[in-house]
């Protein structure tokens, strides 16, 4: 089967950051593959080492920038990448329905069984897009899987769904199906000097929304990023000051106070 | 078309605390559309439920009683068909687990416009929505406008407060038909357990991200030794495989209302947040002076844990 990847390049803000209009300035960023989505790459390169995947297909909605990104999901064992961008994104705060319209045509063209998704992008937190993109495309689904077992010859995957709590939802999910994918859910590897060497060869098609028969009024979004600040703190902590040893002190009779230690 | 339609959750036969939360919340957007409070319970004792969310603000309940525990087909099979019925302007949510895992298709079938892991919002006749969420890891807030006269929002626990006391709501059966489902729930198993449980503890040193490596847990082993108190941790740590998962503090581990929380590396994501702020005293060691950690401590230490830690376990040794 082949599996198709959703990820995501994500900014991570640094310690200190200024807000620029409705966004942390870029140069306050730090862009890395979104979390999710490296154990979503985990699990696709392993059904791909099993022998269950022929094929794992990684697929993003991102700028030229992304490509490094990219890149290393296809180091870490894709086999190629499409980059969906267009300058109708640009500025704009897409919203879930413009993702699933551009990764059901890109689902059209890839024909997957399985697509794998991170629960959510680090940045944005919606976690949505996945189980919108399965309810558009027809295929089953199942939301913050932290265990995959694949049955390609039942045409089930059996997971466990991490519920609040501590308890875990044992379910089997009829494929072809979209599975968002909980951190914790394996290991992820790193990339290997190999297999960046490697990545240099892979295909990232670049890709256009005119290229999906898509328009920009097809990703028109319904939401309006109108404002970003930092939240107020309403903080009491005493923050101890003092260098390490003084801080240590003080926190010490603190603690002591409380009967720690004692 | 004014009305809300809020969608209640329970689980193995107890209805979650967010969903008397959602009461709250949609009457206030009720109110501020002009409407009725409806709510929607699915499957297991919706009797009993009904009963439960009787609160004062309820208009109207609707019991669909397919299936015993969530099923994500069922669950939008019967947003879809209350929608129908009530043709609401708002269809809200939880922000939970099994609220992604069908809220996102309600949406999409329905063709709403969705916000997720929504704080708060104001909703006036002249703008229309706008609500209030975070980003970037809780280290930014935004107002985001959402278009259009219909909309479906999945809410964060915690942000509002849980509606009380009896109303005199109408409850009513309705009956729902929902094709199969293609994910079928097999069972539940509880994670954890183990040789410690976290939640009895006094005194709990909690790691996170910041401890760096694997090798680095001997400084806060050493920490809790030296301040008898147990250890645990944040999610990356269990990820990771460096602690076990009964040790994990959070939303989706336990939750824990020790004497004392020590955050040793933490910065405090809302879902860590979740299991711990019930402490009766947090102490919060971290470098970064804007972690959300230090909103919820009592006592802070802006600084390097590999300087601040062994300095601690030496005033205790």
């Amino acid at each position: 089967m082949k599996v198709l990847v959703t990820v995501k390049e994500v900014g991570e803000a640094d310690d200190d950051f200024e807000i620029e209009g409705t966004d942390i300035a870029s140069s306050d960023l730090e862009y890395d593959l979104n979390e999710w989505d490296d154990y979503a790459i985990e699990a696709a390169v392993q059904l791909a080492e099993a022998g269950i995947a022929e094929e794992v297909v990684a697929v993003t909605i991102g700028p030229e920038r992304a490509e490094e990104t990219i890149r290393m999901a296809l180091a870490k064992g894709a086999d190629r990448a499409v980059r969906v961008w267009d300058d109708a994104f640009e500025g704009t705060f897409a919203d879930v329905s413009s993702k699933v319209d551009v990764f059901e045509a890109v689902v059209d063209e890839e024909e997957p069984e399985l697509v794998l998704s991170g629960v959510q992008a680090a940045d944005t937190a919606f976690g949505a897009t996945g189980v919108a993109l399965a309810e558009r495309i027809g295929f089953d689904h199942a939301a913050v899987v932290n265990d995959l077992d694949l049955d390609a010859d039942a045409g089930v995957a059996n997971v466990h769904r991490e519920l609040e709590g501590g308890i875990e939802e044992l379910t089997e999910v009829d494929l072809p199906a979209v599975l968002t994918v909980q951190t914790g859910l394996n290991e992820p590897r790193y990339a290997s000097l190999r297999g960046i060497r490697q990545a240099q060869r892979k295909e990232i098609a670049a890709t256009d929304l005119a290229d999906l028969g898509l328009t920009p009024a097809d990703v028109e979004s319904t939401l309006t990023l109108t404002e970003m600040y930092e939240p107020e703190s309403d903080s009491d902590a005493e923050l101890i000051e003092g260098d390490a040893g003084e801080a240590a002190g003080r926190l010490a009779e603190v603690l002591r106070e409380k009967g720690v230690g004692a | 078309m004014s009305d809300v339609l809020v969608v209640s959750e329970h689980r193995r036969g107890e209805l979650r605390d967010v969903s008397f939360e959602l009461l709250t919340a949609g009457r206030e957007l009720a109110d501020a559309l002009g409407g009725d409070l409806h709510v929607g319970v699915v499957a297991g004792d919706v009797e009993r439920f009904a009963d439960d969310l009787n609160r004062p603000g309820v208009d109207r309940i609707h019991a669909v009683a397919n299936g015993e525990e969530f099923d994500h087909t069922v669950y939008t099979a019967a947003v879809e068909a209350l929608v129908d019925r009530i043709d609401p302007a708002a269809v809200l949510t939880p922000n939970s687990v099994n609220g992604l895992d069908y809220a996102p298709a309600v949406a999409e079938r329905l063709d709403l416009p969705l916000v997720a892991d929504v704080l708060g919002f104001e909703y006036d006749a002249d703008d229309g929505l706008t609500v209030t969420r975070e980003m970037y890891g809780s280290k930014v807030e935004t107002a985001v406008a959402v278009e259009g006269d219909r909309f479906c929002l999945t809410l964060r626990g915690g942000e509002f407060v849980p509606a009380e006391g009896v109303g005199d709501a109408e409850i009513e059966p309705v009956e729902i038909e929902a094709p199969e489902s293609g994910a079928r729930v097999k069972g539940f198993e509880e994670v954890g357990g183990g040789d410690v449980d976290i939640a009895d503890a006094d005194v709990l040193v909690s790691v996170g991200r910041g401890i760096g490596e694997e090798e680095n847990l001997e400084l806060v082993e050493e920490l809790a030794d030296a301040l008898g108190a147990t250890l645990s941790s944040s999610r990356p740590i269990v990820d990771n495989g460096w602690l076990p998962k009964n040790r994990q503090v959070g939303q989706s581990g336990k939750v824990v209302t020790p004497d004392v929380y020590i955050a040793v590396g933490i910065s405090g994501a809302v879902q860590h947040v979740a299991g711990m702020k019930g402490s009766d005293t947090i102490v919060a060691i971290n470098t970064d002076p804007n972690a959300p950690i230090f909103d919820i401590a009592d006592y802070g230490i802006v600084g390097d844990l590999f300087d601040v830690v062994p300095e601690l376990v030496a005033e205790f040794e």
